[in-house]
């Protein structure tokens, strides 16, 4: 159960936020909560299987307006079994939802690059479901410097 | 908005082959979050969707958040089988489509 363990981690988190994002402080903030409501809607309540996701972040970003995030999903990309849908999302942002990636078995393999906005120090998680109905996913902390919040 | 998308791939594959393609569109991602010196909250415009297509048939999608950064990279795979034409199209909250054609060869 690392999930548990990440998500108590996180606790320790939204004051930092506010900290950094003190500029926009009357717009809310996603809570972890808010995060965990979009991945039980995203997996329909299946538990989500970890190790199945390459998940490239960096561990300390300088700056929150732009973090390069790639993902690489371990699975087969036939029209029989294959990759549908990632999303991504940042549980302190004012919002979770970051993107999401719709895949087809024409696309070869289930891998996408992107830059992203962190409003602060937080867990990015990324989910992946497939055609046979099975859900993975990663999730990884970014420390943020200088927040992405729109200073 | 006037500028041209930047696209990278390859000009020629094997068939079969997984290719991989790099796109940015210039563009502010204006998140809605933001205020001007006014305090006045400066309304969201951003590039809420991205779409490749391969000789008409849809390929990979994204839906895009305020929390994507300012000039929209994204690079991702798509599998070749035979020559043609990829289109690419962004989609602007303002409903603007940007959009660009790209050629490969399948040997």
């Amino acid at each position: 159960m690392r999930f548990i363990s990440r998500r108590d981690a996180l606790l320790l988190v939204p004051g930092l936020t506010a900290l950094a994002c003190s500029g926009t402080a009357e717009i809310a903030q996603a809570t972890p909560a808010e995060a965990t409501a979009e991945i039980g809607r995203f997996t329909g309540g299946k538990m989500a299987e970890t190790g199945k996701i390459v998940l490239d972040l960096p561990e300390i970003a300088e700056n929150g307006n732009s973090v390069t995030l790639s993902f690489d999903v371990d699975h087969p990309m036939t029209p029989e079994r294959h990759v549908t849908d990632v999303l991504v999302l940042a549980d302190s942002n004012p919002s979770p939802r970051v993107a999401t990636f719709r895949f087809t078995p024409r696309s070869g393999r289930a891998t996408a690059a992107t830059r992203i906005r962190l409003a602060g120090t937080q867990v990015v998680s990324v989910l992946a479901k497939t055609s046979d109905s099975k859900v993975f996913l990663a999730q990884r902390q970014v420390k943020v410097t200088v927040g992405g919040c729109g200073g | 908005m006037a500028e041209r998308p930047r696209i990278r791939l390859p000009k020629q594959a094997n068939k079969g082959e997984v290719v991989e393609i790099k796109t940015l569109l210039a563009h502010l991602m204006e998140s809605g979050q933001r205020k001007d010196s006014a305090g006045k909250i400066v309304p969201r415009k951003i590039i809420n969707r991205f779409a490749c297509a391969f000789n008409g048939k849809p390929v990979f999608e994204c839906e895009l958040e305020p929390a994507i950064a300012a000039n929209p990279y994204l690079q991702f795979s798509v599998k070749v089988e035979e020559s043609g034409v990829f289109t690419f199209n962004w989609t602007d909250d303002d409903g603007t489509v940007t959009t660009a054609e790209e050629r490969i060869t399948v040997v």
